[in-house]
């Protein structure tokens, strides 16, 4: 990723010591699952074409080479079985990741989600975790139309049960995946697909990230712009520009959308007194809603000016590239906002 | 039992590429099939989940169970025997329906009827309730309300089991209705390509709610369209207890023995309506009247009558001690505790991350 790699990493992680690396998120998210694959037997990985294709977004290229089709398993198309799959491998004491190819295919599994995963500990008084790992690449821009590009995280933030994670630096693509599996319910990992091809420095001793805070990515004093998953790059974009105009933007990265830190995006607006929120989903019953509202709870006499979104048109979003631009938060939008809040 | 369609057995697919790590080590004794049930052993079975469900019925119209209550009245020998079947260590995945694979299954009376009452000390502590009973300390993984939504569920346990080699077993039970869902299709499909030990319990009692087999399928030979999927798939009388145990048997041995996933069409009736809300408009009085006529109760006391092997006195004191043992469980119920309201937010995330 491009943009200053600053600032905190949301949880404990040794100082860097010898020299970083360079990778690409999708190097990153291939490492992670390679350690936890070596790790420990009970992981294993599933899902459409993860095997001999390498992954849809080539994230697991050569695992089914150094693992074996055991586990690194290829399954049929169906979202339903293969997700449900999981949640039963979990029950059964194996620690699945099941990748489901892109959040739109997820519509097929949600009702083993939803009704499975994400209720079964409750539904039956604590006997029943399920710990689980569900990865799918998410979100627009690369011209897919309609039906590939859908932002729907807020969906599944929405449901109690869930833990929710939207890595958005290679340091949370490469460290966010053994706290998940460590955590004794079921994780949903998002990817934004703009990402993958992304890159940024890996400190070589890094450890685990933790999963509950939010992220500081640029301080600042004027505006917060909070974000998260693929729009992170637009809008640290559009705090650098903002900087060059005299404009000090803190940009905080949720990182977790369930269960959302609200105390690093309070504190932050009771600093700056101002806020954008920045969010693929479309604006009607978005995550940036959920974040406003919480504003309004927690931090409303903080705030000097309206709360401000920048979200995606409320449109199916379309192919042509001009079009498809045109329907999501770009950097520019997010400056405009901006200058609006601070006035 | 009708004969076997059975299909050519399936290579293998373990050609592993590159050796993988040793898997977890298994429980410490592989599951075996447990000795063949007497007959008497399914009637005491039988009897209790006939009483059970009886006296459920009741205490719904006396208003002491409220929400959705699905009766197995009429389709006993089928829990009955298809448990038999099973080891300690094995699974079962069920239904909305779930007392009697409960029951059978020998998660305790009281526990269930406690958890029909709300209270405490019911299998979920009251959060579950009659369709979501659960007892992991006998590996039964649930009532499911969505139809057709446990049979993936039950696939990963069988997946779980097949990784780790344990020689486990698990039984998903789900109706002809749940044979319509693309999630029974899916999870045939995934059982019988990845070989997983799991047997497919489908209980053929005609109906989906209000809808006629034949008004929801456009094939209703259920076992035919099953073995299509690549795995053995028997009818059985689910009538006769006898007949479901005998075939569960060898079904159960075929599945821990690696021969994949196997099917049984289990042709039963609900002699209730489909819930407490089902006005049962949709079936002639004739039709449930010949059906229970058929009572699987009945009808296997009968045979062990004719066979010398119970009579009036001993059919009696079954009866009374299933009564008893549904009754005691009445009255514990009525007596426990409630979970406290302030409690409501236990188990929505696992105690470790719950915000102190
Ligand atoms: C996915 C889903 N669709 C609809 C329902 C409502 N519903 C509950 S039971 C049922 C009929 C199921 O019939 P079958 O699978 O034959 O089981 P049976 O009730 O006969 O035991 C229906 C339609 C549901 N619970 N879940
Ligand atoms: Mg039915």
């Amino acid at each position: 990723m491009t943009g200053p790699g600053t600032l905190t990493g949301g949880g404990p992680g040794a100082p860097p010591s010898g020299a970083p690396r360079t990778v690409t998120y999708r190097e990153a998210l291939r490492e992670a699952l390679r350690e936890a694959l070596a790790a420990d037997d009970r992981v294993f990985l599933m899902g459409e074409d993860v095997g001999e294709y390498g992954g849809g977004f080539g994230v697991s290229l050569g695992l089914l080479e150094e693992f074996g089709p055991e586990r690194v398993r290829d399954t049929p198309l169906s979202e339903s079985a293969f997700t449900g799959a999981g949640i039963g491998a979990a029950l059964g004491g194996m620690r699945p990741i099941v990748e489901i190819m892109t959040v739109n295919f997820s519509m097929l599994a949600l009702d083993q989600i939803l009704n499975n995963a994400a209720t079964l500990l409750h539904m039956s008084g604590g006997q029943c975790p399920v710990p689980l790992v569900i990865r799918m690449t998410t979100g627009a821009g690369r011209q897919l139309a309609a039906q590939h590009s859908h932002s729907l995280e807020n969906w599944y933030a929405h449901i109690p049960g869930l833990r929710v994670l939207a890595p958005a630096t290679v340091e949370d693509a490469r460290h966010m995946l053994a706290p998940a599996l460590a955590d004794p319910d079921p994780v949903l990992i998002f990817e934004h697909g703009s990402l993958y091809n992304t890159s940024g420095e890996l400190a070589p001793d890094a450890g685990p990230v933790g999963l509950d805070r939010a992220a500081v990515r640029r301080e600042g004093r004027d505006v917060t712009l909070v974000t998260h998953g693929g729009c992170l790059p637009k809008v640290l974009e559009a705090a650098g520009a903002l900087a060059a105009d005299g404009v000090s933007a803190e940009v905080v990265d949720l990182r977790t959308l369930r269960p959302l830190d609200d105390a690093t995006v309070v504190e932050s607006v009771a600093r700056t007194h101002r806020v954008v929120l920045v969010d693929e989903g479309w604006r009607s019953g978005s995550l940036a809603a959920e974040v406003a509202a919480r504003i309004g709870e927690q931090a409303f006499y903080e705030l000097d000016a309206p709360v401000e979104r920048v979200c995606s048109a409320e449109v199916p979003v379309p192919y042509a590239h001009h079009l498809e631009q045109a329907a999501l938060p770009q950097a520019a939008d997010v400056v405009a906002a901006a200058r609006r809040a601070v006035g | 039992m009708t004969p076997a369609r059975q299909s050519p057995p399936r290579p293998g697919r373990r050609n592993a590429r590159a050796a993988a790590p040793a898997a977890p080590a298994p429980p410490a004794a592989p599951a075996v099939t447990p000795p063949a049930p007497t007959r008497l052993d399914l009637l005491r079975t039988m009897l209790l989940v006939r009483h059970f469900e009886e006296r459920c019925f009741e205490l719904y119209s006396g208003r002491e169970i409220r929400g959705f209550l699905h009766l197995y009245t009429g389709e006993e020998a089928v829990a009955a025997g298809v448990t038999a079947a099973l080891a300690p260590d094995d699974a079962v995945v069920s239904t909305y329906r779930d007392h009697g694979h409960a029951l059978a299954r020998g998660v305790p009376a009281d526990a269930v009827m406690a958890e029909m009452f709300g209270k405490a000390t019911g299998t979920s502590g009251g959060r579950g309730g009659s369709m979501h009973i659960f007892d992991v300390s006998r590996r039964f993984y649930g009532g499911n309300a969505i139809v057709g939504g446990g049979l993936p569920l039950a696939a990963g346990l069988a997946l779980a089991d097949r990784m780790r080699d344990t020689g486990r077993v698990t039984c998903c039970f789900f109706g002809d209705g749940a044979f319509a869902e693309g999630e029974f299709h899916e999870t045939a499909n995934l059982a019988a390509l990845w070989r997983l030990p799991l047997l497919l319990a489908c209980e053929n009692n005609l109906y989906a709610m209000g809808t006629k087999l034949a008004h929801e399928h456009a094939v209703t030979d259920l076992a035919l369209r099953a073995a299509s999927y690549g795995m053995p798939a028997w009818s059985v009388d689910g009538m006769d207890a006898t007949a479901v145990a005998l075939a569960a048997r060898q079904a159960v041995d075929g599945v821990r023995g690696g021969g994949g996933p196997y099917f049984l069409e289990l042709r039963t009736y609900r002699f209730r309506a489909h819930s407490m809300y089902d006005p049962d408009r949709y079936r002639s009085k004739e039709e449930i009247a010949r059906w229970r006529a058929r009572d699987p109760v009945t009808a296997l006391a009968a045979r062990m009558r004719v066979d010398g092997e119970l009579d009036d006195d001993a059919l009696k004191k079954l009866e009374d001690l299933a009564a008893r043992e549904v009754e005691d469980a009445v009255e514990a119920a009525r007596a426990a505790p409630e979970e406290p309201a302030a409690d409501l937010l236990r188990h929505v995330v696992s105690p470790a991350e719950e915000p102190a």
